[in-house]
């Protein structure tokens, strides 16, 4: 039995995670919580925020976040390869900064408009 | 003459704003000292804002921009570079902006949404010297993801607060080293779900019980010493060590910018620093409310906006029906064992619809309790709770029945429940 606390919302739920009868997840407060237990042990996942470089606006950082959670593991491939990205204003929010980081399938999406 | 003045444009500004244009007052002025709107939302880029409100998670900038749209679908007039002086007790708004100078403008309605600013080093007096490096953590935030700064490469954290908590994860993925985070308290102010994903993911120690002892350094940070403190919070002798490092954080605790609210003559309340509020959060000036950070320090935005919204809304009523109104008796709140605070202090039962919702913090962690209402000896009302942590701020709604029968003072107290 492994405990977790859910990180799924604000609430942090204390969950227990039993991992020799299928990743069965106890004391979760709602669905997600039973969803995030079990991919917690198996495969954690995190949606990353961070900035990459702007040009042409009042600032010179743009916010982005993955559009959904990528591995955990591969946060700091995504950090790397965010690195060298340059957006130039307009930039609106929502719009595809990096498609497909590292292979993940998911996109990297500005969460500003400049 | 505007119907309403709403000092400050960050989320409690915005909510209120929107708010009182709903209720049907049509001549608002919203006024912001800073360049955009949004307030700390902008420099907030992580996720986690909106779980309640929308039932998704947004980043910061995100969120903001979801009140800025509604907002500029209203006829609120909004001044930004514009920082107010002075509020007068006969609502009278002193203030001075990059475009428009000084003015002086009158408004029948006054809500106040300043927020808060961060605790420095000066409030928690660390000794040592006093080279560049110590930041607070919302400062430093700033600098990375605004100004596109990182202040240091390697770093202590003071205060498990969420702002540091954020900022110890931010750093490291900006590829500083962060060594520690280190809290005075023997629990982590902040929300447990921090610890675990900017924390526990990047193996950051965190030391509870332990305090920053003295900083080292001539033009710049060298060294911090960290010591682990007693029950009573002081510093044991022999327990410190050094950390080698440029830069310190401060994540030690947020003060609602109450100045104004000071200097318009309104009582403010020791406990939570910000103004004394009634159930719509009307302050004891008729016809000035507080909502957000600058009546009350929160952890979610999802309740400054819903807070903002009530104050909003009575800001609204309370110019349509031409002011006067003392709203009948008030219950007044008070803290009992285990609780700090409680917003609002006073209840105005002729106010309640059906219920009055309360926010409170307890002042220690407590495992399955009990959160009672106390009319003098009786107990009104009792309401179960598995766990309860300082860091998270809790609510519980007093029926308007319940209300309407107190004899005094309602009392709100924490009674743990024997294993």
């Amino acid at each position: 039995m492994k405990e977790l606390i859910c990180i799924v919302c604000p609430r942090g739920c204390h969950l227990q995670v039993d991992e020799a009868n299928g990743c069965a997840v106890f004391g979760n407060g709602c669905p997600r919580g039973a969803a995030y237990g079990k991919a917690e042990l198996t495969h954690p996942t995190r949606t990353v925020t961070t900035t990459v470089r702007c040009t042409g606006a009042r600032l010179p950082r743009c916010p982005v976040k993955t559009a959904a959670p990528v591995p955990r593991e591969s946060i700091p491939a995504v950090m790397a390869a965010l690195d060298g990205v340059l957006v130039r204003a307009p930039v609106k929010p929502g719009q595809v900064v990096l498609a497909d980081v590292c292979g993940t399938g998911v996109d990297v999406i500005a969460t500003r408009a400049l | 003459m505007y119907d309403l003045i709403v000092v400050g444009g960050g989320p409690a500004g915005l909510a209120a704003a929107c708010a009182a244009w709903d209720g049907g007052l049509r001549s608002i002025l919203l006024v912001e000292r800073d360049r955009d709107l949004g307030g700390i939302l902008n420099q907030c880029i992580h996720n986690g804002f909106g779980l309640h409100r929308f039932q998704e998670e947004l980043t910061g900038p995100e969120y903001a921009a979801r009140f800025i749209e509604l907002l500029g679908r209203t006829g609120v007039e909004v001044r930004t570079d514009t920082m107010v002086l002075e509020v007068t007790p006969d609502k009278t708004v002193h203030m001075v902006g990059k475009e428009t100078g000084y003015r002086a403008e009158q408004a029948r309605a006054v809500v106040l949404a300043m927020g808060c600013r961060e605790r420095t080093r000066g409030a928690i007096n660390i000794p040592g010297t006093r080279p560049a490096g110590v930041f607070t953590a919302g400062a430093a935030q700033r600098y990375v993801n605004m100004e596109g700064w990182l202040p240091g490469r390697r770093v202590v954290i003071l205060g498990s607060g969420d702002i540091g908590l954020i900022m110890a994860r931010r750093m490291t993925l900006e590829g500083a080293k962060v060594l520690a985070c280190v809290e005075v308290m023997p629990y982590s102010g902040g929300l447990t779900r921090n610890i675990v994903q900017c924390l526990q993911d990047h193996d950051i120690p965190l030391y509870l019980s332990h305090t920053v002892t003295e900083i080292r350094g001539d033009r710049r940070v060298e060294q911090v010493v960290v010591s682990e403190v007693d029950a009573q919070r002081r510093p044991i002798p022999g327990t410190e060590r050094v950390f080698d490092c440029d830069t310190l954080l401060l994540s030690v605790g947020l003060i609602p910018e109450n100045e104004l609210t000071a200097q318009a003559g309104i009582p403010l309340d020791p406990r939570t620093k910000g103004a004394v509020v009634f159930e719509n959060m009307e302050t004891a000036l008729p016809g000035v409310f507080a909502c957000g950070n600058v009546a009350h320090v929160h952890d979610l935005v999802d309740f400054v906006s819903a807070e903002s919204e009530r104050a909003g809304h009575a800001a609204a009523e309370w110019v349509l029906r031409g002011g006067a109104d003392d709203g009948g008796p008030a219950v007044a709140l008070v803290n009992g064992d285990g609780v700090s605070y409680t917003v609002p202090q006073r209840i105005r039962v002729r106010h309640v619809e059906t219920g009055c919702g309360v926010f409170f913090r307890v002042n220690r962690v407590c495992g399955a309790c009990r959160i009672v209402v106390r009319d003098g000896e009786r107990t009104v009302a009792a309401f179960k709770r598995e766990r309860l942590n300082p860091g998270e701020m809790e609510s519980i709604t007093l029926p308007r029945a319940l209300l309407e029968k107190a004899q005094g003072p309602l009392t709100v107290a924490i009674e743990e429940v024997p294993a």
